[in-house]
């Protein structure tokens, strides 16, 4: 991505300024932002976290990286700014209350704003469909598969994704880029165990066990995709 | 290597369109390597010392040129796939050729640079221009010889690894086995044997069942530099996983986790983004591992995980101003930083073409900058200091005059002698230091 360079001449005298501004925008709970913490200052910084999203998701192939660091951003700025609003439970510092409710009432009509004509911008975006597909759609007739196939110990048991955009909010944001279409793993029910989420010390809990019934439905799928498949040609 | 000691600008080399995105030296520092946006590679040699110029060591010359990749279409995904080379490495040199691995965001490929100064000459079937003969006209048989040609070096594809990444590569990683290595994206990390190009074995995945709840990527990964079967790998989160792959066929659970507890007092809505470690590397001891976030680098003993030993500020000024680093995205910046060849100096780079040292035993730094207007030949380079507040000297910078679309990403240190290489844009700077 390319940065967009920012060179600033300053007179000497307004140097000490902009390290007041930027006090703004440190989190409510900063003894700073106590004193002048215009509410405004907090939608902007969510609206422009949002315009970076858009943006962001708008690529043909988004930088994972930065739409991650953004959306995680936009969900604490987001707690901070509304911390009774239904969203999911994301760890926020404790806010002065003071200050929390200025920012309640006043940016809450700019925040539901935001947040609604996000999502429709989003729901018409022409994404990757988000249902996974078995594994010949990987390899259409003629084409071989010069690459990986991840080995049977890194079965990657995926459910459909389920839900609607505008269902899940923030969450809902990454079904456009879920690319479980193409990656080269193999579809199963949402009834099989689901592999465990990113990797999270205390939260990580044991893959469930395959019972033999499952382990059979396994095997066939293993079996049919490998009939689709064509082996690769020579000489690669 | 004293880390105040002054440093003569060498070389510089302007690349002529592109912006530089890799740095490399090989193992024993004879060869340095760059790949840049457009999906080159230029090589460069150090030449041999003369023994009519003693005082004057061994200055990199073009050694050779290639293209690496191109940019491709990816049909099925109606995607085009950059040709920007993200990271080279250098296999260790077991013959007369030199080998490397290159690669971009979806494709890694191995490379043979050799060189042939003798040609076969006499073919009894082909004239000297290579046409045809006519066997009819063939009354006797010679064998060919080889004669001498003029020095041509060649680089030459030899295996290419495809298909295996659905996301993109940030980092590639020899193995101390010299049989395998790793290529990491942003969920996955995948084990190659050099011999098998259809086949990779994943190793790690992060990848959530709902890509919904994606929260976690991973940022780099590399091989312990003895033990070949550990590993590390950073995250967004700015942690640091160790695997074992003897532990486990997919590395999921890691042998240690190295992450430091947040400092209250600096929280921010932008923590998380600062602390993204965009590299991750190991000490040539490998005792150690240093780790670089946007702000700081620091210094991880394998044996303590909960914090690390040693912290270097880079740019702290850059602290106050993350609002507006967030606007222009610049706070999203991946550096780099080295190891000097006795791991006992850390670089790394910063904005305005700076790029800073530590120095880990005497705790000094130092602050240098890579620009043709101030760098002759020769000359030492002078430390640069930037200003914070209140009055600024006659040499110094203020926060405010920085230049961020000058940063220095890319950096590299000769493996035993003190001679840097600093990308710098487009442009490459090798600088080393006095010999008196």
């Amino acid at each position: 991505m390319l940065s967009k360079g920012l060179k600033r001449k300053r007179e000497e005298e307004e140097e000490k300024e902009p390290l007041a501004v930027d006090a703004w925008w440190l989190d409510p709970g900063h003894a700073s932002v106590a004193q002048a913490a215009p509410a405004v200052a907090s939608s902007s910084l969510f609206d422009l976290s949002v315009l970076k999203l858009h943006h962001s998701l708008q690529q043909s192939e988004p930088d994972l990286r930065h739409l991650v660091l953004v959306v995680n951003t936009l969900r604490r700025i987001q707690a901070s700014m509304a911390p009774a609003a239904a969203l999911p439970p994301v760890p926020s510092p404790p806010a002065a209350p003071s200050v929390a409710d200025n920012l309640l009432a006043s940016s809450d009509a700019a925040l539901s704003a935001s947040m609604a004509s996000l999502l429709e911008d989003l729901s018409h975006i022409e994404g990757l469909s988000q249902a996974p597909q078995p594994l010949a759609d990987e390899a259409p007739p003629g084409r071989s598969i010069g690459g990986a196939a991840p080995s049977l110990g890194a079965l990657d048991l995926l459910g459909p994704a389920t839900g609607c955009l505008l269902d899940d909010g923030l969450e809902g944001l990454f079904e456009d880029i879920d690319t479980s279409m193409y990656d080269n793993e193999l579809w199963a029910p949402a009834s099989e165990g689901l592999k465990p989420g990113p990797e999270d010390g205390p939260g990580k809990e044991e893959a469930p066990e395959l019972d033999e019934a499952e382990l059979d439905y396994l095997m066939d799928v293993l079996v049919g995709t490998q009939a689709l498949e064509r082996p690769p040609g020579p000489g690669r | 290597l004293k880390c105040t000691e002054k440093y003569i600008y060498y070389l510089s080399f302007q690349s002529k369109s592109d912006i530089i995105s890799t740095v490399e030296f090989n193992h024993t520092g004879e060869l340095l390597a760059t790949g840049d946006k457009g999906g080159r590679v230029v090589i460069f040699q150090r030449e041999q010392e003369s023994k009519n110029q003693v005082h004057r060591r061994g200055e990199y010359n073009v050694y050779s040129t290639f293209q690496s990749h191109e940019p491709e279409f990816d049909y099925l995904k109606s995607l085009e796939i950059e040709e920007k080379i993200n990271k080279i490495r250098w296999l260790p040199q077991q013959n007369a050729a030199y080998f490397l691995l290159s690669t971009n965001d979806k494709t890694v490929k191995l490379w043979k640079v050799s060189e042939r100064d003798k040609r076969p000459e006499g073919y009894n079937l082909k004239d000297e221009e290579g046409r045809l003969r006519d066997p009819a006209t063939i009354t006797t048989l010679r064998v060919p010889v080889l004669r001498p040609m003029d020095l041509m070096v060649e680089a030459t594809p030899r295996r290419v690894f495809a298909n295996a990444h659905t996301y993109h590569i940030n980092s590639i990683s020899v193995n101390s086995d010299y049989e395998t290595y790793m290529s990491a994206d942003d969920l996955r990390i995948n084990l190659w044997n050099f011999e098998i190009t259809n086949q990779s074995f994943n190793i790690v995945d992060i990848k959530p069942a709902n890509m919904e709840e994606l929260t976690e990527v991973i940022t780099a990964a590399e091989f312990h530099p003895h033990h070949c079967n550990t590993f590390v790998y950073s995250s967004s989160k700015g942690t640091i996983r160790l695997c074992d792959m003897r532990a486990s066929a997919l590395c999921d659970r890691h042998t240690k986790f190295f992450e430091e507890p947040e400092d209250p007092s600096n929280r921010s809505f932008f923590s998380e983004i600062i602390s993204s470690i965009s590299d991750v590397k190991f000490s040539h001891s490998g005792r150690y591992i240093m780790t670089r976030d946007y702000l700081t680098v620091k210094v991880w003993d394998l044996n303590m995980e909960n914090r690390p030993i040693e912290t270097y500020q880079v740019h702290d000024y850059l602290r106050s101003k993350l609002c507006s680093l967030y606007e222009n995205d610049c706070i999203f910046d991946k550096f780099e930083c080295v190891w000097n060849g006795s791991d006992s100096v850390i670089m790394t780079g910063s904005y305005n073409n700076f790029f800073r040292m530590f120095d880990r035993n005497t705790k000094r730094d130092v602050t240098l900058e890579a620009s043709r207007e101030n760098s002759k030949p020769r000359a030492i380079l002078k430390p640069r200091k930037v200003c914070v507040g209140g009055k600024r000297r006659k040499d110094e910078i203020s926060v405010d005059s920085l230049d961020f679309s000058k940063k220095i990403l890319h950096t590299a240190w000769h493996p035993s002698e003190n001679i840097i290489a600093v990308a710098a844009t487009n442009n490459l700077y090798i600088f080393q230091d006095k010999v008196n």
